[in-house]
């Protein structure tokens, strides 16, 4: 009765089993994963798949196939976002009446949405944090000609990166990918999100879940000088005289420092040889974890493959093998340092935070101990301290999603619901 | 409230040859509705964009009432997008989701509660302004968005393609909603859709585009009853109109075995690059069926008839010497010609009907130039 179409990258037979005859609403809870929280414009479910959760939004087929090509073209241009799983039409119900077609994307693991950490008493620098990472990932999506349309913080995932945050796009519905952007769309895009978020901190303000004191419209103004003032470094051109050579290589340690490797820089001299002009034309994001990856193979985000570099770093000195060569130092590291401690995490907490965030977690840990007792501290000791009295405690991060049925069914209310 | 004027507006992508728009050219009234419409990669949606600021214009102005607002930053061109932010706040009442922008921008508080309630008389929300939305409908949600655009009281109201994302139901009823809104507000409004029946049903005017090039503006009867070319008769009106092309002599084409006599004045117009030929062009439901064969009666052979109660379509071919060098399109495509029937009157498939031409309602094209004669 049903002909379902299925278009996807890499199908796993057992989405074939879903129910897909019913209307999402009316998916069984034995299916479901979670409910989103807050008001989508579509009918989304978090489902369980062969031990992963995916998303699945209803929406109009032509939307869906074109969101669909756009993720997939992010995910090829490396922007972080949601990777996308695939697109079903063609469903019908009991009665042969036409459903609607659906997007299905894989849930980011260990990924955060920003009502969850607004509802939880954070540090009161969240939401600077949350605004940068919105800032680079705007910025990014920006230079390569990725005009977004509706920026905010609930088309937006965070996943912790060492002491910051990496932003993720989730919806790209109104998106649109150009050759560039023209300073035009970018403003626009950029006024879009400032009022979005605004708005957005407004409604948190509402349901009494940030502090009535915070100025909302200064952190909606803040993105906008956090996104200026990276663009400007990212692309801005800047002229010295001749004398001032050096300028050059200090700018692309500049952009690396920011993470940023710089892939094609334009140099021009005057007429009289008295002045050049630089300009970066092409830069990358990714610059340590690039560099991670080269090195050990660990793919992981940006500001913890700087903390990992950097005890990598440690590692190199405290073994006064300078000398060698990084790759094998590197692997050393990778095994007597990196995996040991990973792995003497008991296994059942280690869903809490991913791999990566979890030795940031007890590198910092170490400092923390070794500062109160006024000595070193041996990795592994610093590992079964941070289990005991850090990690146990913390919330399992892996699969944060909405309300889940057997909340839904005890009556725990929706905090967006209160 | 406010004119638009395009004047000779043009949009050159980098890298490519043809504009994305060419030289566009178009003046939109004060508090008029106005459609862009016509198929994927037409420049619709560029030229939507190139009014909000969001596209370069390469050569040409835009205006919005007298005002040059060609090299003017988006924000500050009094314009809104519709429909751009759809998310509904669910801790803020009604009131608040419409008018947060408002208050972001300092308006004073009465100012916006005054705002708010008129938007929300006008879309008939004002019982559920201190509400929050997760009381509302769908419907009254989507309202809900419109209210915000409305409170900010801009100039021009841009929308593009706004019902694509809705499902098939939300999506009729939001089209005479907008359109009556549209109406009453009387702000005028530029609205981009690739759906000719949407135009049809929504606009004041329709702008018909094609390859980045204006093809004709006018009223919808406009568009229906004289489309400028082969391409917008083809385009405007479903099922589409049936175009055929065939030798003309003495006045008369030969269709098939009928002679169906044409305008001396469109003949006349006729040059030597039609080669003799002109190209017919008769909407389904400009069609007769007639007993026999006449002077002006030509053959349909019948594949297929589709009842909808109300009408009936018989989908076939034109039969006799020539139909086949007659290069027949329809909305049934190549080859197919489409005509309307009594419903009661229903021929079966392989039966031979003659139909003929209304009197009237026939257009004549130039075959060379595609243009109506």
């Amino acid at each position: 009765m049903q002909n379902l179409q299925i278009t996807a990258t890499a199908p796993d037979p057992a989405i074939l089993d879903l129910p897909w005859h019913l209307p999402l609403v009316d998916w069984p809870d034995e299916v479901l994963a979670a409910f989103p929280r807050g008001i989508s414009r579509h009918v989304v479910r978090f489902v369980k798949l062969s031990g992963r959760v995916i998303a699945i939004k209803e929406i109009g087929e032509s939307v869906a196939y074109r969101e669909y090509e756009l993720l997939r073209q992010l995910r090829r241009l490396d922007v972080p976002s949601v990777v996308p799983v695939g697109v079903i039409t063609g469903r019908q119900d009991e009665n042969g009446e036409r459903l609607e077609a659906v997007l299905v994307t894989e849930h980011l693991q260990f990924s955060l949405p920003y009502r969850a950490l607004f509802s939880r008493a954070l540090r009161p620098d969240t939401a600077d944090r949350l605004i940068d990472a919105l800032a680079v990932l705007l910025v990014r999506l920006h230079l390569i000609g990725f005009y977004w349309g509706d920026v905010s913080l609930s088309n937006t995932l965070f996943r912790r990166d060492a002491e910051a945050y990496a932003a993720y796009l989730v919806d790209a519905e109104t998106g649109d990918l150009h050759r560039a952007l023209s300073p035009g769309q970018r403003a626009y895009d950029l006024d879009l999100a400032r009022t979005n978020i605004i708005g957005e901190l407004m409604d948190l303000a509402a349901g009494e879940l940030i502090d009535e004191d915070v100025d909302l419209v200064a952190i909606g103004n803040t993105l906008v000088e956090r996104y200026e003032g990276l663009w400007e470094t990212l692309t801005g051109a800047e002229s010295f005289g001749m004398d001032e050579r050096w300028r050059v290589a200090a700018r692309i340690e500049k952009l690396n420092e920011l993470g940023f490797d710089v892939g094609e820089l334009e140099i021009t001299t005057d007429i009289d040889g008295v002045s050049v002009r630089i300009q970066p034309k092409v830069v990358d994001a990714g610059h340590h974890a690039r560099r991670l990856m080269r090195l050990t193979g660990l793919d992981v985000q940006e500001g913890q493959a700087r903390r990992l570099l950097n005890d990598l770093d440690s590692f190199t000195a405290a073994h006064e093998r300078q000398n060698d060569s990084e790759e094998f130092v590197a692997h050393d590291w990778l095994r007597t340092a990196f995996e040991p401690t990973v792995e003497a995490v008991p296994r059942e907490l280690r869903g809490k935070l991913e791999p990566a965030q979890l030795f940031h977690e007890i590198l910092d840990h170490r400092w923390f101990v070794a500062e109160q007792r006024g000595a070193d501290v041996p990795l592994a000791e610093a590992t079964r301290s941070y289990v005991e009295n850090v990690l146990r405690d913390r919330p399992d991060e892996q699969a944060l999603l909405g309300v889940t049925p057997d909340e839904r069914a005890a009556g725990v209310p929706d905090p967006d619901d209160l | 409230m406010a004119t638009v004027t395009f004047d000779h507006a043009t949009r050159v992508y980098p890298g490519t040859e043809r504009p994305a728009v060419d030289q566009l050219n178009l003046h939109i009234e004060d508090g008029e509705f106005l459609v862009l419409v016509g198929p994927s990669g037409c420049g619709k949606s560029t030229s939507l964009r190139m009014l909000a600021g969001l596209e370069d214009v390469n050569a040409g102005n835009i205006y919005i009432g007298d005002r040059d607002v060609t090299d003017v930053q988006p924000k500050d061109r009094d314009i809104a997008m519709v429909f751009q932010n759809y998310a509904l706040y669910p801790h803020m009442s009604v009131a608040d989701n419409m008018g947060f922008a408002l208050k972001i921008a300092g308006t004073p508080k009465q100012e916006i509660r005054k705002r708010v309630e008129e938007a929300a008389e006008i879309l008939d929300l004002t019982e559920y302004l201190d509400r929050k939305p997760k009381a509302l409908s769908g419907g009254q949600r989507q309202r809900v968005a419109m209210g915000r655009a409305i409170v900010r009281q801009p100039q021009v109201f841009l929308m593009d393609e706004p019902l694509s994302n809705l499902d098939a139901k939300l999506r009729v009823s939001t089209r005479t909603q907008i359109a009556s809104l549209q109406r009453r507000l009387g702000v005028t409004t530029v609205y981009v859709t690739h759906d000719q029946t949407e135009a049809l049903t929504m606009g004041d005017r329709i702008a018909v585009l094609k390859d980045g090039l204006l093809q004709q503006v006018g009223t919808p009867r406009e568009m229906y009853d004289t489309p400028a070319n082969i391409f917008v008769a083809g385009f405007i009106g479903s099922p589409a109109m049936n175009l055929a092309t065939f030798d003309v002599a003495d006045g008369y084409a030969q269709v098939g075995e009928a002679r169906v006599p044409i305008a001396a004045e469109a003949v006349s117009k006729l040059t030597d690059a039609d080669k003799g030929k002109v190209t017919i062009g008769f909407r389904p439901e400009a069609l007769s069926v007639v007993d026999q064969a006449g002077p002006g009666s030509f053959p349909v052979e019948v594949d297929l008839v589709e009842e909808l109660g109300s009408d009936a379509f018989v989908y076939g071919r034109l039969v006799g010497p020539k139909a086949l060098d007659a290069q027949v399109t329809s909305g049934a495509g190549t080859g197919q010609v489409i005509v309307r029937v009594d419903p009661r009157k229903v021929p079966m498939k392989g039966d031979r009907l003659y139909v003929s031409i209304r009197e009237g309602e026939q257009h004549v094209f130039s075959p060379s130039t595609g243009e109506r004669l």
